[in-house]
């Protein structure tokens, strides 16, 4: 299988604050990875790092075999490399639609066009509506995100980033602040995603990351502790020593 | 007037209600025809609002610098007519235009690569700058007693300007048309809407690949450039540029005029002008040193209850309206 995404000796510091050391990733194409770690692991910061919010201090970021560690978030967004934020980022003013006809508008090139109206652009318009379909959306396409229950925010987020029609997909704590009898629903619609989109998965949520990933990566103080499988995660002393004992413990 | 904002399913087509302001304006020329140069001058403001609302109220750029594309555009239309022998009145205006463009697009690039309160000190020391300019180049501008002199040829070639303000009244109504129109027709394209999203949300606009600096520089220069023109057109009415048209005081004023009127939703640039000069006009000659003070009260009034401006109060009332209909 081809590597859609990679990390070599991936390395972060703030001064002598060292938050991500030696990062070894790799994301296979059409993968279901997630990345879990305690709090403090250093995951959003590795995520901000693959999106170019922030620069490493050291090591390389390939996708699809392309070195991107010098380019910003823009062009990473438009070689395929897409994502959703912890904290809902959304333009919460404008309406469900527009929230994601806004970023098929961009991955279209037509969010530039000047002359002609932004409705006068129906295969925007239709395809940001076939993406609320899919999500369950549809009925909420004209509600402001405001006035929007936070679960469906969080699933207007996924829905601006798939608009983006990304080959890799980095889901950052996509059940974050939804009640568990909700979160379900999040995984339903991660469940129907398109499978030739690589997607790693940052989540507190166990329940959700063992019945969705494949793979999963185990992340402590900004190093890799362990991946394997989700049995192989789930087996390891050193994992609920770190993590699940936390847990277990909470 | 409700709120004008693009999106993929704004319905662009002009509403019979936008229509309003244009009859005002035509009845105005009709009805009060000692006032026309009162007119003419908020007719100049309301484009200079409009170019403010451009950039602060759809593309969320905070500035207190406007009047130094505002005033450079009227000191290049100055300069041609009163000292290059330079009279027509559409070369001036393009002068202008190309003047306010250019320096949108150098200070543009600089600025908005800051934001928030850095932003803002920064717009402010451009029109500081450029004001301390003029004061020292007084063989070109004039300095402090301002530049006269100023000779504006007729539109056209056929159209002169009279001492009534007939024309420089339908001069300016025409060049505002215009204005209005290219400014509508941007805030309802898939640039306008972007624009609206690095307004809501500038950090999700960078992640969804959109080129969020250039499209702000871009927006500024836009705004910069009609700016200028309304500087061009105060020096062709006045036919006379002081030093005030770069002043803070200048884009301050302009300020207070789009939120008295209401920000982010183009009319509101009509609405501010027109209460805040014809209040202005009626207060000076009532209270010539208090006149302050009720534009003041004004303001504080519609920042405490009205954060929407007149017009917000407008939408408010006939929101209400329905309700209850």
């Amino acid at each position: 299988m081809s590597v859609a995404l990679e990390t070599r000796g991936l390395c972060k510091s703030f001064g002598a604050l060292t938050v991500a050391e030696q990062i070894n990733f790799r994301l296979e194409s059409g993968a279901r990875h997630a990345l879990i770690g305690p709090n403090g692991a250093g995951k959003t910061t590795f995520v901000n790092m693959l999106t170019g919010v922030l620069s490493p201090s050291s090591g390389r970021i390939l996708l699809a075999g392309e070195d991107i560690t010098e380019l910003g978030p823009a062009k990473r967004v438009k070689r395929g490399l897409g994502r959703t934020f912890q904290i809902n980022a959304l333009f919460r003013r404008l309406s469900v639609l527009d929230n994601v006809a806004l970023a098929v508008a961009e991955r279209l090139g037509v969010a530039s066009r000047k002359l002609r109206a932004a409705s006068a652009h129906p295969e925007v318009r239709n395809e940001g509506m076939d993406l609320l379909s899919t999500l369950g959306l549809a009925e909420d396409a004209s509600q402001r995100i405001l006035d929007l229950p936070y679960g469906k925010q969080r699933l207007v987020e996924i829905a601006i980033a798939l608009g983006l029609r990304p080959k890799v997909l980095l889901l950052d704590e996509p059940a974050a602040g939804v009640p568990s009898l909700e979160s379900h629903r999040i995984l339903q619609v991660l469940d129907k995603l398109p499978r030739d989109i690589a997607i790693l998965i940052i989540e507190h949520d166990m329940d959700l990351v063992f019945r969705f990933a494949q793979r999963i990566t185990v992340l402590v103080q900004g190093e890799v502790l362990v991946e394997g499988t989700p049995e192989e995660i789930g087996r390891d002393k050193r994992v609920h020593q770190v993590y699940l004992g936390e847990q277990r413990h909470a | 007037m409700s709120t004008h904002a693009g999106g993929y399913s704004a319905d662009p087509r002009i509403r019979r209600v936008e229509w309003l302001p244009w009859i005002v304006a035509l009845a105005g020329f009709f009805l009060l025809p000692e006032y026309l140069s009162l007119g003419a001058r908020i007719l100049i403001y309301v484009l200079y609002a409009l170019s403010l609302d451009l950039i602060v109220g759809y593309a969320g750029i905070i500035t207190l610098g406007h009047s130094a594309y505002f005033g450079l555009g009227a000191y290049v239309a100055g300069i041609l007519a009163a000292k290059a022998g330079i009279a027509d009145p559409m070369a001036q205006l393009a002068a202008s235009a190309a003047a306010g463009a250019l320096l949108g697009l150098v200070t543009g690039a600089i600025i908005l690569r800051t934001r928030a309160l850095t932003l803002l000190m920064l717009t402010l020391a451009i029109t500081s700058v450029l004001l301390e300019i003029a004061n020292k180049a007084s063989s070109l501008t004039g300095g402090a007693d301002g530049l006269s002199g100023v000779v504006v040829a007729p539109i056209l070639g056929l159209f002169k300007f009279d001492i009534f303000g007939k024309t420089a009244y339908l001069y300016c109504l025409v060049v505002l048309l215009v204005g209005w129109w290219l400014i509508r027709k941007l805030i309802y394209s898939p640039f306008g809407t972007s624009l609206t999203g690095v307004r809501e949300n500038s950090l999700r606009m960078h992640a969804i690949g959109a080129p969020v600096y250039w499209r702000l520089v871009l927006v500024y220069t836009l705004s910069a450039t009609i700016a200028g023109i309304a500087g061009g057109l105060i020096t062709q009415t006045n036919q006379f540029v002081g030093l005030n048209v770069l002043s803070f005081e200048s884009a301050g004023e302009l300020l207070v005029m789009l939120i008295l009127g209401g920000v982010g939703r183009i009319y509101g640039a009509f609405v501010g002008p027109v209460v805040y000069l014809v209040a202005q006009d009626l207060l000076a000659k009532q209270f010539p040193e208090y006149w302050y003070l009720g534009i003041g009260t004004m303001l504080v009034l519609v920042v405490l209850f009205a954060r929407g401006g007149i017009l917000g109060i407008v939408d408010s009332l006939i929101a209400k309206l329905r309700r209850k209909a």
